[in-house]
């Protein structure tokens, strides 16, 4: 309205198109702008909130990735089926030994090993913590035994051999060794529903702190709020720079996590490879990787965003010029 | 431009603010509206901004009854509308330019046009080169032209003012009318709430007295400025 003459264009709603996205786009861009420099304007809340998320995101990463190198040390581990036959007590070492020739001689055996009841006990005693409970044994309870690789690794093609072998006169018992797999399996299994229950609840908490913290941006941008709906700011126009704060914290927040993940693995790496040293295993501890770190930090950056979105769908409405 | 039917409000603690106000309002007009503090000026004024919905009677703004106007519909017809507050109702935060931009970002306007409309907007009420200050560094008579300056950016059909006077000196207070009557020269329908019946007399304008809720003057003369 500073000159009379109208010019074209004067009519606000004769905008083109082009124009409008054209304004929209800056304004998308300087809502960005502006709130990041508002996030970064408060150094220490803002860095609180990210930790809060960081940490938030980071526990149950870390325990699935934990339960990962747990899956991919399960799958490393030699001769997964390993059948123990315990031979009756009677049996002599002579009759052992010819027993597991006999047995290694099986289309379906890949090596049969004979193991004398002494040395087992040797090897049993050999461990300091089974020793004292050896030491109070007056004679060796252990039977002779047979240690048996099947040649397949087959469930199916083991338990019958498994079942074949139990039937021979000589054999008191089978011990198949797939069996503590199948519950480190399930175990496995536990834990990984474990953390994911643990993940959806700190991933509701993430959601939670941040509808707080915007709520609070929201209780101190009340008035700013209350003028740009006086001259006609629609509520989407108010919500843009807010949810652009949320989708910062977010965003600062699955930084912080893939970073306290990278840490920690780094602080335990050294330590696997010694324990891993030990079993004469060169396994080392695997982190996250380039893809998983940009999808923990774009999940900050979702989780970010839904809760600014709740925060502002409850808070805002309640904002009216008085 | 601005028609009022019996229109009566009643506040929740059974205030009547207005009764039973008629009147009309033709495009490119501008009427004062004056009374005491608490006749009800804001009210009427409120209503025309959708920030209160009458207890009965029609109010019609720009050819559209308000009582179809919906939630959703509000932020579009509040930027048909130029509004100057009494207390300017700046952001304290930004800039002169950011606060007279305001309107024209939330329109969507282009990033050239809003600089184009703002300086030009500024210009007209003399702030041109204050356009980097804070609106705290300002006076309240420059406050109040950063806030005509808003509330003209958009170029409205319709412009209302709460005792834009209100607190300053009687020098002052001729600019800033002398403002207003020129928006209504070049088109604008001006309506504007102050009890400074000195200054408005002056102006020759018609002029709505509120008492009580009542319009008590429907004043049809009109003079000339």
């Amino acid at each position: 309205m500073a000159t009379p003459k109208r010019s074209k264009g004067a009519r606000p709603r004769r905008q083109s198109l082009l124009a409008r996205w054209r304004g929209w786009q800056h304004h998308h861009g300087q809502s960005a702008a502006e709130s990041l420099a508002k996030v970064l304007g408060q150094p220490l809340g803002s860095l609180l909130t990210w930790l809060v998320m960081g940490i938030a995101l980071a526990l149950p990463t870390g325990l699935w990735l934990m339960l990962d190198n747990l899956a991919a040390v399960s799958r490393n581990l030699d001769s997964p089926a390993q059948l123990t036959v315990f031979l009756d007590a009677a049996m002599d070492a002579g009759g052992a030994t010819e027993l597991a020739r006999s047995v290694g001689g099986r289309d379906d055996v890949f090596s049969s090993q004979f193991l004398d009841r002494d040395q087992a006990l040797a090897s049993f005693v050999a461990d300091a913590a089974m020793a004292d409970l050896a030491a109070g044994l007056d004679e060796n309870p252990l039977p002779h035994q047979l240690i048996v690789t099947p040649r397949s690794e087959d469930p199916e093609a083991v338990a019958r051999l498994s079942a074949e072998l139990a039937a021979l006169a000589e054999v008191e018992s089978v011990l198949v060794d797939t069996a503590w797999l199948q519950r480190l399996e399930r175990l496995m299994r536990l834990g990984r529903r474990a953390v994911q229950i643990l993940g959806a609840l700190l991933l509701l908490a993430v959601v939670l702190v941040l509808g707080n913290t915007i709520r609070l941006a929201i209780e101190g941008r009340r008035d700013e709020i209350v003028i740009i709906k006086l001259v006609g700011g629609t509520d989407a126009f108010v919500r843009r720079p807010l949810l652009y704060t949320g989708l910062w914290f977010g965003l600062g927040g699955g930084i912080v996590a893939a970073l306290l993940v990278t840490a920690g693995t780094l602080l335990l790496s050294p330590l696997v490879r010694d324990l891993a040293a030990t079993y004469g295993s060169n396994f080392t501890l695997r982190g996250l990787g380039v893809i998983d770190s940009l999808q923990l930090v774009l999940l900050g950056a979702v989780l970010g965003l839904a809760g600014a979105w709740l925060a502002v769908a409850r808070h805002l409405r309640a904002i009216e010029p008085r | 431009m601005i028609q009022f039917e019996r229109v009566s409000k009643r506040y929740d603690n059974s205030h009547d603010a207005l009764k039973e106000v008629s009147f009309d309002i033709a495009p490119e007009e501008l009427v004062f509206l004056t009374g005491h503090s608490g006749a009800g000026k804001s009210t009427l004024l409120r209503l025309i901004m959708l920030m209160e919905r009458p207890s009965r009677g029609r109010v019609v703004v720009n050819g559209q009854d308000l009582a179809s106007c919906g939630r959703r519909a509000i932020p579009r017809h509040r930027q048909s509308i130029g509004v100057v507050f009494q207390n300017h109702k700046l952001l304290m935060g930004r800039s002169v330019y950011d606060n007279v931009a305001l309107p024209l970002q939330i329109a969507g306007f282009e990033h050239r046009d809003i600089d184009r409309r703002v300086s030009a907007a500024l210009d007209k009420v003399g702030l041109l080169h204050r356009e980097q200050a804070m609106p705290m560094s300002l006076s309240g008579g420059e406050q109040q032209r950063v806030g005509i300056a808003r509330a003209v950016v958009r170029r409205p059909s319709i412009l209302l003012a709460d005792e834009p006077t209100g607190n300053l000196d009687p020098e002052l207070s001729a600019e800033i009318m002398k403002l207003f009557v020129d928006f209504s020269r070049v088109g604008v329908t001006v309506l504007i709430a102050s009890h400074d019946l000195a200054l408005i007399s002056r102006l020759r304008h018609r002029i709505l007295t509120l008492r009580d809720g009542r319009l008590v003057a429907p004043g049809t003369a009109r003079g000339n400025a």
